[in-house]
């Protein structure tokens, strides 16, 4: 252990000196804060965060400017006297206990809206079922005929083993890669099933604004919709630990236009 | 044994045995207190390494020193070390040693069953420290213990367990013990709302604990039978449910999480008054604001759960009790900065660590209070935003707690002032390092890092590299801790029976160092 | 001195086993309690999954329609070929059907079998009524015996006006070495 301690030592300081000098140069907002992605939920779920963080930012800025003023106007050394009277303050105590629960019920509110919506399955025109394993996923598109397995591309996989002598810097997009990506597509709302086949996984990705556990045994479900002008590749990673390479089995999804789905589906079914 | 020795000690009231024995045979509370602390302090370190090994692997993507098998390893004992060998037998030997000194009884009521609390929980910790070299290495699905995946452990599954046993008894025993002490053994005219706000916060978390533990027990041996006697708890399989496991170890584990910070706030509630020279502000509303954050603790459990789906009426109702826990939280924080106003405030260590506690515990608030809106909670769930909230409640919340309360009685302990100028020199590094450390990891949840993984996307080395630093420096400040604690333990200025300038409370009527024997006589109260 | 700290103590020791013996019946009577209050708050209902219903009697309700979707999963590595025979059917609440899924044991030994149902949404769960199902009961199965499994099953008149889309899926266990079977 402390071998290991003082080999990091070194570069550790010059690589946070390197990192602090960078920081600005890629100035990605992004990677500060929870992406907005690209679907109502996702949107919802970050005006939820946003509207959260503000604000406790304002009850900080409250809070701490009380306790920064009287670390600054009441020390000893300056001369402050206590005053030993101060005990009590029913209607002050009062104040502070009732203001602040209003605050929070008035805070959760707002999420009652989101979490009908987010429970709402409705409407959905393609299932996909997903099957969690030890340490990759199964995609079945329900009634069409259409499964597959999705593992962690070969690449990433190669340069993260231990003492591979690979930098993960030159792997496009390190663990974030699969060799057979699930595609959807776009302006479609889609009802996933979840379930696992040993362990509990998670499928997450950020940019959908969902994740839900995939249990053995049982099955859950969610939905997504990836905007009709935002087709992409969106990615995500299991999110329940679930052993070994729990960090190892990436989330690939690609969203195409309602068309290029339809083929790509119609091709699959063929080969299949 | 020496029966010599032992023979002596008792010809000698004053004075304990000598040597080993004195520690293997004692019924002093102070004794206990001590061994427990120091207990603690040992499990602070080697959780600390273990932590470091995660944060060395963690610098960089890709894997250089650890398999991922033995990251999982390393993160779940680094938890188990932490909350149960470290943050709770800390606030156990504080509880120890100040709550006969302030409710002025001679000893703790369970001194036998004291000092054997002391050993179960100091075998429990060997035990499950061994399971790293057992075959299969130690426990790695997480201290949450989740199955299926607990059951795939290998050797080290019933050892775990029984470790998980023996350190349940052992905080039982300590909470009844505390319990009964309180309860009886308070001096005359001690009415219960004239007891310092230490053992007030105790005597809740004692109740948290008998309630919680056995909770905890049932499910781990649960796990046990499911494990080999084919019972199927939580398999699917024979009708079981793996989720009834999460719910089981969330209602123990949330009230575990308050038993680890009310005592934190008992102190916090003891130096502040103390540095400010006044007395604290709202003792009532602190107390019923302990007991309603314990009582609230209980129905709150399933936020850690909202991903395994429940209904919405489960979501709402977990949303809003959470929320709720931060009205009396909020009353203490408010209470705390109404004690400094009009104070007179000097900054000693222990005032130092205690508003660094204020700040930085109430930032690990905020980030509670959005974890537990359910709709974003989707987004924060399992990643390094939940990391960074626990451990800003945990370790600038507890571990300053108890590292104000090692500064503010250790010249009662020892009887020597320590050194002001390196115990400042430790606050600063700590309080800067470990912001250094667990900041950057909320924008690294934020921007979707999940947690317990031992190697990353490349997007996130930046901030990984960042906390990675604050890491070692966070770690490589703690010596400084220990050197603190061992040149006073050694010697220094003589401390007076009030150390500070404005003591109050019965512990500061004794001398310091405090004597063997207190309070054999019970003090009289004005 | 001595006869009043003995009575004392007898007092003691009597409430103490008292309070352990009812402890323990206390656990006893969790069981029905656990009863009353799943009934009362309608939590469990994944457990009432496994239970027969008796049919709706009501006529039933033409003007909706609603999509049961089967599916099914193998976890384990028990050697099974499970699956539904038909993917999804348009059901009108109220109405009794029939729907089958097929099972081969792929294993070169006799086994068992057990299903386990899941409804999602998990609201619909109390509104998707089994009269008749292989889950149940353990299904045995004969060397690379392959047979067709019948659940008869009525969606309720009730089923919420957002539900339009249910699915009934099954986990199909081997359960020969599960003591108990399945609950």
């Amino acid at each position: 252990m402390s071998i290991v301690k003082r080999n990091s030592k070194l570069p550790a300081v010059a690589g946070a000196l390197a990192a602090l000098t960078t920081l600005p140069a890629h100035a990605d907002w992004s990677l500060l804060n929870m992406p907005k992605g690209v679907s109502e939920l996702s949107r919802g779920n970050y005006d939820m965060h946003m509207i959260m963080l503000w604000i406790c930012f304002a009850i900080a800025v409250v809070t701490f400017g009380a306790m920064i003023f009287a670390m600054i106007r009441f020390r000893k050394s300056r001369g402050a006297v206590a005053d030993t009277k101060l005990l009590h303050n029913a209607r002050l105590e009062a104040a502070w206990t009732l203001v602040p629960t209003v605050i929070l019920i008035a805070m959760a509110i707002p999420s009652v809206e989101k979490l009908i919506k987010i429970e709402d399955m409705s409407g959905s025109e393609l299932t996909v079922k997903i099957t969690g394993y030890q340490w990759y996923w199964q995609y079945e598109y329900l009634g069409k005929q259409v499964s597959f397995y999705s593992r962690l591309a070969r690449t990433s996989d190669l340069a993260r083993q231990r003492g591979s002598g690979i930098d993960p810097n030159t792997v496009e997009n390190y663990l974030l890669e699969v060799d057979k990506p699930l595609v959807v597509p776009t302006g479609t709302k889609i009802r996933l099933l979840l379930t696992a086949n040993d362990v509990i996984h998670a499928w997450w990705v950020p940019d959908f604004g969902m994740k839900r556990d995939a249990i053995p045994g049982f099955m859950n479900e969610m939905w997504i919709s990836v905007d009709a002008d935002k087709p992409g590749t969106y990615r995500g990673k299991c999110a329940e630990l679930c052993g070994a390479d729990h960090g190892f089995m990436p989330i690939v999804v690609v969203a195409k236009p309602k068309p290029e789905f339809e083929a790509w589906l119609a091709q699959q079914q063929v080969t299949e | 044994m020496a029966h010599g020795n032992e023979a002596a000690g008792h010809g000698n009231h004053d004075g304990p045995p000598k040597g080993l024995v004195r520690w293997l045979t004692t019924t002093n509370h102070k004794d206990i207190g001590t061994m427990y602390l120091v207990f603690s302090l040992a499990m602070f370190l080697i959780g600390g390494l273990m932590a470091l090994a995660i944060r060395a692997e963690l610098f960089q993507p890709g894997l250089q020193f650890v398999n991922p098998s033995f990251f999982n390893q390393l993160t779940t004992v680094h938890a188990l070390v932490m909350v149960f060998g470290a943050v709770m037998p800390a606030t156990v030997g504080l509880a120890n040693w100040m709550i006969p000194l302030q409710i002025g009884a001679a000893d703790m009521a369970l001194p036998r069953m004291n000092l054997f609390s002391f050993w179960l929980l100091f075998f429990a910790f060997m035990l499950l420290i061994s399971t790293f070299f057992v075959p299969g290495g130690a426990p790695a699905a997480g201290w949450t213990l989740y199955p299926p995946l607990v059951l795939q452990t290998g050797t080290a599954f019933p050892m775990a367990i029984f470790a998980i046993h023996m350190m349940g008894a052992s905080s039982i025993m300590g909470a009844i013990n505390v319990i009964v002490t309180i309860v009886n053994m308070r001096a005359p005219g001690m009415t219960l709302l004239k007891m310092p706000l230490f053992s007030w916060s105790w005597l809740i978390t004692a109740y948290l604990l008998i309630a919680v533990m056995p909770v905890f027990a049932g499910g781990v041996t649960m796990l046990l039978t499911d494990y080999y006697f084919q019972t199927s708890f939580f398999n699917a399989a024979g009708g079981g449910d793996p989720v009834l496991f999460q719910h089981v170890f969330w209602f123990f584990g949330h009230p575990e999480v308050y038993i680890m910070i009310l005592p934190a706030f008992g102190i916090i509630s003891e130096i502040i008054p103390t540095f400010s020279r006044k007395p604290i502000f709202g003792y009532e509303a602190m107390v019923y604001a302990i007991a309603s954050i314990a009582f609230l603790s209980f129905i709150v459990w399933a936020h850690h759960m909202f991903t395994v789906g429940m209904p919405l009426a489960g979501q709402l109702f977990f949303t809003l009790s959470t929320m709720l826990i931060a009205v009396p939280t909020g009353v203490k924080v408010f209470n705390w900065t109404t004690t400094m106003w009009r104070g007179s405030l000097s900054f000693e260590p222990p005032m130092l660590f205690a508003l660094a506690f204020l700040f930085l515990f109430t930032i690990g608030g905020f980030s509670g209070l959005m974890l537990a809106i359910a709709p974003a909670d989707f987004q924060y769930h399992d990643t390094y935003f939940v990391v960074a909230h626990f451990h800003y409640v945990l370790v600038p919340g507890a571990v300053f707690g108890i590292m104000a309360a090692v500064y503010y009685w250790l010249p009662k302990w020892t009887g020597h002032m320590y050194d002001m100028t390196l115990a400042k020199w430790h606050f600063w590094l700590t309080a800067i390092f470990v912001n250094v450390l667990f900041f950057p990891q909320h924008f690294l949840g934020l921007a979707g890092m999940q947690r317990r993984i031992p190697d990353y996307p490349t997007q996130f080395t930046d901030w990984n590299m960042v906390s990675s630093i604050g890491g070692f420096g966070f770690g490589l400040s703690q010596l400084l801790f220990v050197w603190v604690i061992i040149r006073c333990v050694k010697g220094g200025q003589r401390a007076t029976a009030g150390v500070w300038d404005w003591p109050h409370g019965l512990e500061w009527t004794v001398p310091s160092p405090a004597p063997y024997h207190t309070f054999e006589k019970a003090p009289e109260l004005h | 001195m001595e006869a009043p700290r003995r009575k004392s103590n007898r007092g003691l020791v009597a409430r103490l086993v008292l309070m352990t013996a009812g402890s323990f019946a206390f656990g006893f009577a969790l069981v029905p309690l656990y009863d009353v209050f799943c009934e009362v708050t309608g939590i469990g209902t994944r457990a009432e999954l496994s239970r027969a219903a008796t049919a709706d009697a009501s006529a039933p309700d033409v003007n909706r329609t609603v999509v049961v979707e089967f599916t099914a999963s193998v976890p384990d590595n028990g050697s099974w070929e499970f699956a539904p025979v038909v993917a999804s059917m348009e059901v009108h609440p109220g109405r009794l059907y029939e729907a089958h899924y097929t099972a081969h044991n792929l294993a070169d030994r006799e086994t068992t079998g057990q299903a386990v149902p899941s409804i999602t949404p998990l609201r619909a769960a109390r509104y998707f009524r089994k009269t008749e199902c292989f889950c149940f009961t353990p299904q045995k199965f004969a060397r690379d015996e392959q047979r067709e499994l019948l659940v008869r099953f009525t969606v309720d008149r009730d089923l919420p006006p957002g539900i339009d889309r249910l699915t009934l899926s099954y986990a199909f266990y081997d359960v020969a070495h599960v003591a108990g079977g399945a609950g």
